[in-house]
């Protein structure tokens, strides 16, 4: 296997960190060192470089530098997002609107809130991972406070309509809050233009360093804390400022955002080559998530007959790794809940992989994966009770 | 990710013995669901009680594969009587063991043996 040129296609799950970014980041271990809240000089230089990052997110986002809050990621940016604006805003009502394909960190979240009293509304999504807007539009109630919804799937890479849950939201007086991790770095975002009043993101997956995230939050936004301490990002988020990891975060989200549209025009060309190498060569295979409206390095398909364990484990040997909504992957009985949402059967979900692709993907990768697939999924499926060659059992 | 399981699990799964059917099987067992994400399937051929023949179909993750692979070894050759004696547990020491979140794997893999000469002897009687 160390021989072999191993093929990275689990992008969504997390990206290596940029030669760039690291360099960048490396002089703020030793040399730069400081504590951001002390007031001598090497405090200084890392505060300096704290707004300057503030600044570059603020900048790719279109908000105010200030409105900018850093976390320790994704999760932490989703819970503290619903959280703290649903209890700041008991006044107005206990109700939050979510979908039934959220992340674990904002799914889990709400049903936490449920048991302590708030009301959650799932709204539920089509076959291809779509919340309807009118839907949406008959769930908000006169107490609902917010609404929470992704701006693009991690397992399917469904793009939800995100400007027009922003205008419906801003017209019925209620928050926005989107978990958009799996967006940033990949699509185009104005939080002014899609009248978002929250909005989540995670550096580790633009290139980025593991640890660190950040939490939009609009000017006027009545939110709480889920910590308490220092007098860091306004009392709001206390804690010593992870200057290393910010300062990574806005280089990452900077090289990212530089390059954008060839980038996504690459990856959307390769994805679209890679759904169709698959789709050509392999039988009774389907594609899950939106045709057209998904992310640009998203792949996600089910392979009849066969366990999604089994096919990574199998691309695994070939040097290949990729990701599953399966059961067995996750270390519960149940499959992916958003395969299960956009109307899949178990064994359909179980059979599914997922592929996301990154920068240093080239097209060769492509015709190695698909020329992997292809014996793989031979193999399994006639090993497989399910499968009847001819017909289906 | 290879690294979850021990090499023999490893090498089961990538090189599986005993894989397909039995054309008139003297028994058959099947056991598991889609909706679980395994479901196993285990045909053998008994002669003068004797299990010569063991064949299986398996759809399931690596534990899955490997854990019928073995089994179908274990028991190619044994009496009737030594074969209803077979349990999970030998199945793990032969193996090497399984990650914890995968033993009902070598559970699901005695039950199908089980279901296969339990269907064997209600046709004999």
């Amino acid at each position: 296997m160390t021989e072999k040129h191993r093929i990275y296609l689990d992008h969504a799950a997390t990206t290596p960190v940029n030669q760039e970014v690291l360099d960048t980041m490396i002089p703020y271990f030793n040399s730069e060192f400081g504590n951001a809240s002390s007031v001598y000089s090497y405090g200084r230089t890392a505060r300096i470089a704290i707004e300057k990052a503030k600044n570059t997110i603020a900048d790719v986002i279109h908000s105010l530098d200030s409105e900018i809050f850093f976390t320790s990621g994704g999760t932490e940016s989703d819970n503290w997002a619903i959280r703290g604006v649903m209890q700041a805003n008991e006044k107005k009502g206990k109700h939050i609107i979510t979908s039934t394909i959220e992340h674990h960190a904002v799914w889990d979240t709400c049903k936490k809130l449920k048991k302590e009293g708030y009301e959650v509304t799932f709204l539920p999504v089509d076959g291809d991972g779509l919340i309807n807007i009118n839907e949406l539009n008959e769930a908000i109630r006169e107490d609902t406070v917010m609404v929470s919804i992704m701006f693009a799937n991690n397992e399917i890479g469904t793009i939800q309509p995100i400007e027009e849950i922003g205008a419906l939201c801003k017209e019925k007086n209620v928050l926005f809050h989107t978990d958009a991790i799996q967006a940033v770095g990949h699509l185009e975002i104005d939080v002014e233009k899609m009248n978002i009043n929250l909005l989540s993101m995670s550096a580790h997956k633009f290139g980025g360093p593991k640890g660190v995230g950040a939490l939009y939050v609009k000017k006027g936004t009545r939110i709480g804390n889920l910590m308490y301490g220092g007098g860091q990002e306004k009392s709001k988020r206390p804690g010593t400022y992870n200057h290393v990891g910010i300062i990574g975060l806005a280089k990452a989200l900077e090289i990212s955002y530089k390059n954008i549209k060839d980038e996504s025009k690459r990856q959307l060309e390769l994805r679209e080559a890679l759904i169709q190498g698959i789709s050509d060569n392999i039988e009774e295979v389907r594609l899950n998530g939106h045709p057209t409206k998904r992310l640009p390095n998203n792949v996600n398909m089910s392979f009849k007959y066969i366990e999604g364990e089994s096919l990574l484990l199998s691309l695994d040997i070939m040097g290949i790794s990729a990701s599953s909504g399966s059961a067995c992957t996750s270390g519960s009985l149940d499959p992916s809940h958003v395969l299960l949402a956009i109307g899949l059967d178990h064994a359909t979900a179980h059979g599914s992989l997922r592929l996301t692709l990154g920068e240093t993907n080239t097209r060769k990768d492509i015709e190695d994966t698909i020329d992997a697939l292809i014996p793989i999924v031979k193999r399994l499926r006639n090993m497989s009770p399910l499968y009847v060659k001819g017909e289906q059992s | 990710m290879t690294q979850m399981y021990n090499k023999k699990v490893m090498e089961h799964f990538s090189n599986p013995r005993n894989v397909g059917e039995i054309e008139n099987a003297s028994g058959t067992g099947q056991v598991g669901s889609a909706a679980c994400g395994d479901i196993m399937k285990i045909d053998i051929k008994v002669e003068d009680n004797i299990i010569v023949d063991v064949k299986f179909k398996t759809f399931g993750c690596g534990a899955a594969v490997a854990s019928s692979s073995i089994a179908t070894e274990m028991i190619i050759g044994k009496s009737v009587e030594e074969a209803l004696k077979f349990t999970n547990k030998d199945l793990l020491k032969e193996i090497g063991g399984l990650p914890n979140e995968k033993i009902h794997c070598s559970i699901l893999a005695e039950e199908a043996l089980q279901e296969a000469i339990n269907n064997y002897k209600s046709k004999i009687k």
